[in-house]
């Protein structure tokens, strides 16, 4: 496949220049005329009954706008896969900072003040907010038993396995919520004309979820709901479902005043009103042969979603489809569910339930290891998946992955056998211990199973009086590159410049559907089907005559320009279409979940001093099998952000909750790492290729969010040869596992103290 | 709530941005991020957390890198102040900025202007740093997207060609 | 931004006379702010109660440091940066200029001052711990008079100081007869940089023939005020530094201290990192006493 070499190229990123001159303009960089400024009245309790709301003195409240459920046109929902999130509360209150109200005034600065003038007075009910008290069912406060959603994945016979087994194996393992923080608070600018209907713009993932919302929310026909995304400071699932909120609060109090409104959070209440990762638990049963083979093993995986069911269902899905990882599982159960708590819907955050499940399973691993008697590294070689074997929904692997060759290369480029075996020996005399760990695994791209085809993307490509041609999808740029590779990978079809394609702004008045920006769906997935589209305008030319079979970049443009000139604007078109040869069974969770897999095997070695009892990340290797890397710089970029993400995930982030509300929602007390807090991360690529994807690639963005925490908690285990399971692991929490271990006389040689 | 305090009075504060002298008239509370994006439209300086930890909001006054989300806009009066917007000439971009796009330094793009403006404070100071240098000069500007790293290369690499001043 | 600006007055009068005139009319009315970086998150947050405030920023008489044979008066006005930019405080004050490098990042060292740091009295403030080793003295001054003030005295409880309504910090004077101890300090926080202090320690100590002829230690964020370690000082001080010496010295820190739970972390993790820091010093103390033989 011979390339013009524009794919495979670091291009320059189409909107760079607007960003590092601070002219990319941001939702709360744009001002309309005569617009308003909208706000929020939230619940203070986790959980009852709306008694009395009260507007109090000192505000002039003729000044202001107020919306409440009863003004909403259509349905009382944020329509997402459920329709049981409502806009706004309708008397009950199922978690903190509900919204209840809202208020609207040309004086930004009035706001918080009014805010705190509306009293509400509550009947508080009994409220939940854990995994395990929601599995009570003492309070009831999700359908009839706190269930969102269940799944079941069974492979093999697995009641047949325990009694062959030499080894059972079990253990239980924890993650904690995350916040995405995203730089850019979430905001939306909205305006409502009784004509056109309603129009938003704002920061968001996914136009034509936030689209889908509104035409609910509003009853209107689609043509009368336009969205526009605005360039949008971060997003990492933090903005594919929660934008439809506050785009449905703008709009509301747009349609109230007829005024265009903007309602844009500052950190505090971003922090603490919007989803989160999911919180999970994850129990592992597994069984074992005495050569350190993997029999067959029950996984039990759970996840809180928060008062409402949101996303909660494909969050679930995903992390228990990836919860096998890497390994042949000869047999395998896997019951997963998703259970409610009154704290705020939980949602999207960059790899999706797999960086919880991965999390377990590797940790896991190196229990398996030590009971067996094996090295880490050993158990996961003699375990590892082979082109031919099935994954545990029965998906064949049908590409010539080594995994045993990539944890050589990453051991290799690591240094992990010398330095294990260093860092037994130093470890004796320091006060500064360290260790090397291990995690392998995996990301399936693309929606799960048959939801590619159930979303049904379409994407064009358009031609224009001035030769260029144009992207047209509704897959949007936050950061991650969209708009540069998508244009790249036009230009590599048809063989023009780079410079001579554009990408339109993601409107749903202007372009298509191409399914929402997730699931690391769109350079894979839209990509191709971009390909597509563009090779459709350039057949399209070459039918007219218009274009040979050879041609220059100029003569291109010349064919576009000339046809544009006799025909109008031109597009084509392309439409997904699922391939053959992924077949999946929704009823029974088996078959092809996904249409491509990375893999990656990344090490981690990390120092514990015991002074602070503080781990830091020293030296950090990221080896994955990506398909085809597009561009290079974006690629590494990806990978580096995500991985300071799920160190930060391992040893950082902390939500610490009360009733069900975080308590610490400022970035002085929720701790990401800073610059001067992560070592150099060592990224490299290898490349299988990928026939579901653009010019083989496969999607990366979230596969970096996988590996980073187990790798480090298994370090931490190696220098300290004291277990972890739950994450975030501060230094807190490593102080008291080593005093209670030293209390119960479990400790040798893991004291400050080294005489 | 009690009698809502008396408003009180805008003053008139002038001072120097990007190389032009502007007259604003403000509460004196005001802070100068929101004097500079609202009052005088340069939306480039950015606010992500409103206490100081993230840095988007940084600016550069008298020189000095500072945050402008907790500078009062009276204290401002008289100063020399660098936005984002002033970094580059016309069409030419800074030696930082180009950098920037060549490394990878900006995805997302919001922390980038109080990222560069930093980068620029240091190689102020520290024509030639080290990368430890780079990493505590940019320790109280927070990046999500990128990990750092590739903001790292690019400001060595300016400091490597020497262009930074 | 939950504050309104309408709502607040500011005014900058330039002179430290100007200013002490304008407390003295009205005591207990208008809040001095010099950098910002405290009070203006207060106030973004709309949680600072005071709405007169007075601007001591860039005061040339609060922001200079004068330099005497037995004496560095540092302003109250002078930033971190201006700390760590000055080569005697850089040189005979160690403790103090790293501390001003551990508070937030460049951008709130460029604008967070000193004096800022002493009127607050948080104990979790990172140069407070330098100042009591290094038994600072105040300069407090108001309209009226000017008094001196043994650093130690200031902080009476939480957040509470003896400075009076119409007093300002002036200076903090520091007397030079240090640049022979070995210095040592070490902040814990939850990250590298921009972290608030979960246990930090400023120590002195100075060897004679072995045994530990002086030593001072001060730590914060374990006490309602940063804390001068007493207790284990005189446990410490006339000792050869011997493996008992440190764990009991250790033991000693550990019990001295009153941690709460918070936030940030723990009373017990407190405690015992409280415990190791200052073994850790007295470890150090010890090898570079050695290396001196």
């Amino acid at each position: 496949m011979s390339t013009s070499g524009i794919v495979g190229r670091s291009v320059p990123r189409l909107e760079g220049r607007d960003k590092v001159t601070g002219q990319a303009r941001y939702v709360d960089d744009i001002t309309l005329p005569g617009m308003l400024f909208g706000a929020t009245v939230r619940s203070r309790i986790s959980r009852g009954k709306i008694a009395k709301v009260t507007f109090g003195p000192g505000v002039d409240w003729d000044e202001f706008v107020v919306v409440s459920a009863k003004d909403i046109p259509g349905k009382n929902c944020i329509a997402l896969i459920d329709d049981d999130e409502p806009c706004l509360t309708d008397g009950t209150v199922n978690h903190p900072e509900e919204p209840i109200l809202l208020l609207a005034h040309p004086d930004r600065r009035l706001l918080p003040q009014a805010v705190e003038a509306v009293s509400v007075e509550y009947e508080p009910l009994p409220a939940i907010f854990s995994i395990e008290e929601s599995e009570q069912q003492s309070q009831i406060i999700w359908g009839t038993d706190n269930v969102f959603k269940s799944y079941l994945i069974e492979k093999g016979d697995i009641d047949a396995v325990w009694a062959v087994a030499d080894y059972i194996v079990e253990g239980e393992y924890t993650t904690g919520a995350q916040e995405q923080l995203y730089i850019e608070n979430n905001g939306m600018i909205a305006a409502f004309d009784p004509q056109q209907g309603v129009t938003v713009w704002g920061s968001m993932q996914c136009p034509y979820y936030v689209h889908k919302s509104l035409v609910k929310l509003f009853n209107l026909p689609g043509e009368r709901v336009r969205v526009v995304q605005t360039e949008t400071g971060g997003a990492f699932g933090g903005k594919e479902d929660y934008p439809s909120v506050i785009a449905g609060h703008a709009a509301l109090l747009a349609m109230k005043s007829g005024r265009p409104v903007k309602i844009a959070y500052d950190r505090m209440e971003d922090m603490v009103v919007t989803t989160k990762r999911h919180p999970s638990r994850t129990r592992h049963r597994t069984a074992v042969s005495k050569d350190g083979k993997i029999l067959g093993g029950e996984v039990e995986f759970t996840i809180d979603g928060g008062a409402y069911k949101t996303l909660s269902p494909v969050v679930l899905s995903r992390g228990a489809i990836h919860a096998g990882g890497t390994y042949h599982w000869p047999a395998i159960r896997i019951r997963a569910k998703a259970v409610a708590t009154n704290t705020p819907p939980q949602g999207a955050f960059r790899g999706f339930g797999a960086p919880q499940s991965l999390f377990a399973l590797e940790r896991h691993m190196d229990r398996i290891a030590k009971v067996v008697q094996l090295s880490p590294v050993e158990i996961r070689r003699r375990n590892f998946l082979k082109p031919g074997e099935t994954t545990t929904t029965g998906q064949t692997v049908d590409e010539a992955v080594d995994l045993g060759k990539l944890l050589d290369r990453a051991m290799q480029l690591s240094d992990y056998s010398a330095k294990k075996e260093r860092f037994a020996r130093e470890n004796k005399e320091s006060t500064r211990k360290k260790g090397i760990g291990i995690a392998s695994f995996l990301h399936g791209a693309g929606f799960t199973g048959s939801g590619e085809r159930y979303l049904s993307s379409v994407v064009g490509v358009e031609g224009y009086a001035d030769g260029s041609v144009r992207v047209l999808v509704s897959s949007t740029e936050f950061g991650q590159g969209t708009n540069t590779v998508l244009c790249q990978i036009v230009a590599e079809a048809l063989k023009v410049r780079y410079e001579d394609v554009s990408i339109a702004r993601p409107d749903t008045q202007e372009v298509p559907n191409s399914g929402p920006t997730v699931a690391s769906r769109t350079v894979m997935v839209v990509g191709k089907l971009v390909q597509s589209a563009a090779l459709g305008i350039r057949h399209t030319l070459e039918a007219s005559g218009l274009l040979g079979a050879a041609y220059s970049a100029e003569e291109f443009r010349a064919a576009v320009r000339a046809y544009v000139a006799k025909n109008g604007k031109f597009r084509s078109l392309a439409h997904y279409e699922q391939p053959e040869d992924i077949v999946w069974d929704e009823q029974k969770y088996r078959g092809s979940a996904y249409a491509a897999y990375a893999w990656a095997v990344y090490v981690a070695e990390v120092t514990v001093d015991l002074t602070s009892y503080s781990v830091s990340v020293e030296d950090f290797v990221a080896l994955q099998e990506v398909g085809r890397v597009l561009h290079p710089v974006l690629a590494k970029g990806q990978i580096m952000g995500g991985i300071a993400q799920g160190i930060g995930f391992a040893l950082y982030e902390k939500v610490i909750w009360e009733k069900g509300r975080m308590q610490n929602g400022q970035m002085t007390n929720y701790i990401i790492p800073t610059s001067a807090d992560l070592a150099p991360i060592r990224v490299y690529f290898e490349e299988l290729g990928n026939v579901h994807g653009a010019y083989g690639a496969k999607g990366i963005g979230e596969l970096p969010m996988d590996g980073p925490a187990p790798a480090v908690i298994n370090a931490v285990e190696d220098a300290l040869g004291v277990p972890f399971n739950s994450i975030p692991l501060l230094p807190e929490d490593i102080f008291d596992a080593l005093t209670n271990k030293r209390e119960r006389g479990e400790l040798s040689n893991v004291t400050r103290d080294h005489r | 709530m009690s009698e809502a305090p008396p408003n009180r009075v805008k003053c008139e504060i002038s001072f120097q941005v990007n190389g032009k002298l502007v007259a604003v008239r403000s509460y004196p509370m005001e802070r100068l991020l929101d004097v500079l994006r609202e009052q005088l439209g340069l939306t480039g300086t950015k606010e992500g957390c409103g206490e100081g930890e993230c840095g988007s909001c940084s600016v550069l006054v008298d020189g000095v890198l500072v945050n402008s989300c907790l500078v009062p806009v009276l204290q401002a009066k008289d100063a020399k102040i660098i936005t984002i917007e002033g970094l580059s000439e016309g069409a030419r971009l800074h030696a930082l900025q180009q950098a920037f796009l060549d490394c990878g330094g900006a995805q997302c793009g919001i922390c980038t202007p109080g990222m560069i403006l930093a980068a620029f404070h240091l190689l102020s100071k520290k024509p030639q740093p080290t990368t430890e240098d780079i990493r505590e000069g940019l320790s109280g500007n927070l990046c999500r997207c990128t990990g750092y790293a590739q903001i790292v290369e690019a400001v060595a690499e300016v400091g490597r060609r020497g262009t930074g001043g | 931004m939950r504050a309104r600006p309408a709502e607040y007055e500011l005014t900058a009068p330039g002179t430290l006379a100007a200013v002490l005139s304008l407390l003295a009319e009205e005591p207990g009315e208008w809040l001095p702010i010099a950098g910002g970086t405290d009070v203006m998150v207060q106030y973004s947050a709309g949680r600072l109660p005071s709405r007169k405030l007075v601007s001591i920023w860039n005061l040339p008489e609060l922001r200079r440091i004068e330099v005497t044979p037995n004496e560095v008066r540092v302003g109250a006005g002078c930033t971190y940066t201006d700390l760590r930019q000055h080569e005697i405080v850089s040189r005979e004050f160690v403790l103090l200029a790293n501390a001003a490098s551990w508070t937030g990042g460049i951008a709130n060292q460029n604008r967070g001052t000193l004096g800022g740091n002493v009127i607050n009295g948080s104990p979790a403030a990172d140069s407070l711990p330098a100042l009591l080793v290094y038994e600072a003295e105040l300069t407090l001054v108001s309209a009226k008079r000017e008094r001196r003030l043994a650093y130690g005295d200031f902080h009476t409880d939480y957040r509470k100081t003896r400075l009076a309504p119409d007093e300002l910090v002036q200076s903090i004077c520091l007397s030079r007869r240090f640049s022979e101890y070995y210095a040592h300090a070490r902040k814990v926080g939850a990250r590298n940089a921009q972290a608030i202090s979960k246990v930090c320690l400023a120590a002195l100590g100075r060897l004679a023939d072995g045994v530990v002829d002086d030593v001072r230690l001060a730590m914060g964020s374990v006490a309602p005020v940063p804390l001068r370690l007493r207790g284990t000082e005189r446990v410490v001080r006339g000792r050869r530094i011997k493996p008992e010496l440190i764990e009991l010295a250790s033991k000693t820190a550990a019990a001295e201290i009153r941690p709460i739970d918070d936030i940030r972390s723990t009373a017990r993790y407190r405690a015992a990192v409280a415990g190791n820091l200052v073994a850790e010093f007295l470890e150090r103390l010890s090898s570079a006493g050695r290396q001196h033989e």
